[in-house]
């Protein structure tokens, strides 16, 4: 280190190149592959919705055909949860988890089972047509704690709105090898054919420790050792079926949607 | 020529980063849960080691000492956000089981460490093979653990089953303390000890 | 409040940012030998988590979040907000060196007997990963200025906690007869793996 490189007129300047090339360097990489990683976003969360109302494996596994897919069968609709009427908003931009951040956009649950402290107002649900057009499952996207924290994902129902299809995480920090089983393709194949009502209207959806009898409609297996998850599962469940989620929705279309 | 094969393959058992250096543990215990995850964190840590290297090599009679630690900090940190930004657009699925994990690349002592120690002082070429030699020694121990982990832990190399688990329908009961993050202690413990017993001039004198 | 204090009791004991992150491991292994060097890296870290994440959270929600700036610029089609969160790492680690290097000063010039028990574990903070790692997890986790407050301060807690009590478990481990191959780092590594074991147990925890 000789000292004629230590004026301080050099080292701002020099500073002041760095600056410069890495910033240039930095900004490139952003702004070229912004593109790039908005669509990978967006094939994520389709690809999730496909698979949570069976239309996974038809689509294969090309984003291309994905996309495909989604756009042929899909119409997302933004609804507000208290009323359950579809409201006018975009759907593309909706961001559930930011708008539970915002105290003008969400409320606080009365009955906060799931544990997700604030409930965004509104919410996107998505309605899956046939190829005659009909509307054959709606997916809603849930959120609720599980062990470690808020587990994210969707849930497919049948057009009847009680029959479930699918239950998919999308989103979860539960631990490996047990929580984490929420994502084992044989506990999913459990979920098609429950319901999630009993006769008095009440979600009744649950996960049933030590197994669920064959002929209960409303119960699955807990995840074994990962009681407090099965749990989370649980009330996030009911929460999201119940009164504060989507049950005024469900209760206003349950004659049939189009 | 024998030196810069030196350079390149000391890194990795005499003069291990992890092992012997106690230089980038943090991340090699967090994402060695699936090889897939430990092979994309190698694969970072090498080209940010080895460009930073060679980066600060080449401006090391330029850099002002009074600055030398932002300086090199900079450096880092834009290459971790292009290593960051180009594994969101082509593979969305690593990166979000990485998260965070990406981005402590910046804090990973083996960069600024291999920097500050040989980059400063040598010229780009040798900086250069030395930071990809110091990135294989960091994933030679990264992908050991997570072997380890996923083979006993999940039946799987590489997401390849190689242990039908009993879950579905197989005969192998997962070791589920495996699967834990923590355990990575445990291997890494074991590693050490073995590489020691194989070159006892390694040993810790108390 | 409740909440507050929730969350500040799961970042020190289920989310323990050395015992279940593994974050800050090098100068966690490196300097447990002495528990009175431990106790004093342990209180500069939670001094400047406490200060480094709310302030970074400050800046990231001001300036780099998706659409911070959009207010500012004018900007109301919400397809063409501005989001510079790609900046996020080289900022965290430019605000975090800056901070550390104002509160050497500080501490330099109005709390000698302090700044001589703590310099010498300054500069080591800077790339200390617990103090990155906790920045990243307060944008991950979206948390909102209190609880940036309550978080830093929490996990800082947390790790001073966790590196006291392994140079405890050090300094008595130098009476203990170890295999050769493992004394030093190896048994380190492993102790450290049972503590993370033990605080396990924390997990699932609510309040």
């Amino acid at each position: 280190m000789s000292s004629n490189k230590e004026t301080f007129g050099k080292t701002v300047g020099f500073v002041f190149a760095v600056c410069i090339v890495c910033a240039a360097l930095v900004s490139f990489s952003a702004v070229q592959l912004k593109p790039l990683q908005t669509a990978n976003k967006l094939l994520d969360k389709q690809t999730k919705i496909l698979e949570a109302s069976n239309l996974l494996e038809k689509a294969g596994t090309k984003s291309k055909d994905i996309v495909a897919t989604y756009n042929k069968y899909v119409e997302a609709k933004m609804i507000d949860l208290d009323s359950g009427d579809y409201i006018e908003g975009d759907t593309k931009l909706f961001d559930e988890r930011r708008n539970a951040r915002d105290a003008s956009l969400s409320s606080k649950p009365e009955n906060d089972i799931a544990g997700i402290n604030r409930r965004s107002n509104n919410a996107v649900v998505y309605l899956v047509r046939d190829d005659a057009g009909k509307v054959d499952t709606v997916v809603f996207p849930i959120v609720g704690s599980g062990l470690w924290d808020l587990m994210y994902g969707y849930v497919g129902l049948e057009a009847d709105l009680n029959t479930v299809k699918s239950v998919i995480y999308s989103d979860h920090k539960e631990t490996p090898g047990l929580g984490a089983e929420v994502m084992n393709p044989k506990w999913k194949a459990l979920w098609p054919g429950k319901e999630i009502y009993d006769d008095a209207g009440e979600p009744a959806i649950e996960l049933v420790k030590g197994g669920a009898k064959a002929d209960n409609e409303h119960g699955v297996d807990a995840l074994s050792g990962a009681t407090l998850t099965s749990n989370g599962v649980t009330n996030t469940l009911q929460f999201w079926f119940g009164e504060e989620g989507y049950k005024p929705f469900i209760a206003k279309n349950s004659g049939g949607l189009n | 020529m024998s030196d810069a094969k030196k350079v390149l393959t000391a890194p990795v058992f005499d003069n291990n980063p992890i092992a012997l250096q106690v230089l980038g543990i943090c991340s090699a215990l967090a994402v060695t849960s699936s090889m897939a995850n430990a092979l994309v964190m190698t694969i970072a840590v090498v080209l940010v080691t080895a460009f930073s290297n060679l980066f600060i090599s080449i401006i090391r009679n330029h850099i002002p000492s009074s600055v030398r630690i932002i300086v090199q900090m900079a450096i880092i940190a834009s290459l971790v956000i292009v290593v960051d930004q180009v594994l969101k657009a082509f593979s969305y699925q690593l990166s979000k089981e990485l998260s965070v994990f990406v981005g402590l690349i910046i804090t990973n002592c083996i960069v600024m460490g291999r920097a500050e120690a040989f980059a400063m002082k040598e010229k780009p070429g040798v900086s250069f093979l030395d930071g990809i030699g110091n990135g294989l020694g960091y994933g030679f121990i990264l992908m050991a653990v997570a072997f380890i982990r996923e083979l006993l832990g999940f039946g799987t190399v590489f997401g390849v089953e190689i242990l039908t688990l009993v879950q579905n329908g197989g005969w192998y009961q997962a070791n589920g303390l495996l699967v834990l993050p923590f355990s990575s202690f445990f291997i890494i413990g074991g590693i050490i000890w073995a590489i020691r017993q194989w070159k006892p001039e390694q040993v810790e004198k108390d | 409040m409740e909440h507050y204090l929730n969350l500040f009791i799961k970042t020190i004991f289920i989310e323990n940012i050395a015992l279940s992150f593994f974050l800050g491991m090098c100068t966690f292994l490196a300097v447990s030998k002495k528990v009175s060097t431990a106790m004093g890296l342990g209180v500069a870290v939670v001094v400047v988590l406490g200060i480094s994440v709310p302030v970074n959270q400050i800046i990231y929600q001001a300036i780099l979040a998706p659409g911070a700036l959009d207010g500012v610029l004018g900007i109301t089609d919400p397809t063409k907000s501005v989001d510079l969160s790609f900046l996020s790492f080289i900022t965290f680690i430019g605000v975090i060196a800056a901070l550390v290097q104002i509160l050497e000063m500080v501490l330099d010039k109005y709390f000698p007997p302090l700044y001589n028990a703590l310099g010498i574990f300054l500069p080591l903070i800077t790339v200390n990963c617990a103090i990155f790692g906790s920045v990243s997890f307060m944008v991950a986790k979206n948390l909102n200025l209190g609880e940036s407050v309550v978080y830093g301060i929490g996990s800082g807690i947390g790790w001073a906690l966790a590196i006291v009590l392994l140079a405890g478990i050090r300094e008595k481990m130098k009476y203990s007869d170890v295999p050769a191959g493992l004394r030093g780092l190896g048994i380190t590594f492993i102790t450290t793996g049972l503590m993370a074991f033990g605080f396990l147990s924390f997990g699932g925890i609510a309040l």
